[in-house]
């Protein structure tokens, strides 16, 4: 699509010509340990009512084009997960540094 | 919290999805697809009233909204497939207009 105004968001992948043709991945593998320790990380949060999915996914599909495709699956829930905290000052950048 | 809205459209109704980009103007968490923007479609069937997910995207307080099944056919939204192929989506209601004359004939 050449209008700027009509470009899909980062995420928004459905019908876009670049995946055409492209093999649907069957990932039916279980999380690795990385995966259910960040999946661990946002229940207890949901739990502690500190975050929602649909928060979860806002915070995901804001991770800039370049670095979405570079991340794993569960990478881009701790990218969202971290942001998010920030946004609700839960941590602060300080905290996340040590 | 909030009653649950009354469907705006009952099954069969011609509706045209709105032709609106949130995401180019801010952040934001929408769940229709950019294919369907300004598209008619046919609404199949009433799934219920949900909490917006645009609001509880923000931890915003979030009234419930229509969804709806919508049949859309499917070879003027990607440019393929034959005729009788058709894709349903769940939309909901604040992203629905009632389908003009034009779109309905």
């Amino acid at each position: 699509m050449p209008d700027p105004d009509r470009t899909p968001a980062t995420h928004d992948i459905g019908g876009l010509s670049r995946y055409r043709c492209v093999p649907v991945e069957h990932d039916e593998a279980p999380p690795d340990e990385f995966g259910k320790r960040v999946d661990a990380l946002r229940q207890i949060l949901a739990a502690k009512r500190m975050m929602t999915v649909d928060e979860l996914r806002r915070g995901i599909e804001a991770i800039p084009p370049d670095e979405y495709f570079e991340l794993t699956y569960y990478e881009r829930w701790l990218r969202s997960i971290t942001a998010l905290m920030l946004e609700k000052g839960v941590v602060s950048a300080e905290e996340l540094k040590r | 919290m909030t009653d649950t809205p009354v469907p705006r459209f009952a099954p069969g109704t011609r509706v045209t999805v709105r032709d609106d980009w949130p995401e180019r103007r801010g952040p934001c968490h929408i769940r229709t697809p950019h294919y369907l923007r300004g598209r008619p479609g046919t609404v199949q069937r009433v799934l219920g009233a949900f909490a917006n997910p645009e609001d509880l995207a923000f931890g915003r307080p979030a009234p419930k909204r229509v969804l709806y099944h919508v049949l859309f056919e499917q070879p003027p939204l990607f440019g393929e497939g034959r005729s009788g192929d058709d894709v349903l989506v769940e939309v909901f209601e604040h992203w629905l207009d009632p389908a003009s004359e034009r779109q309905a004939a």
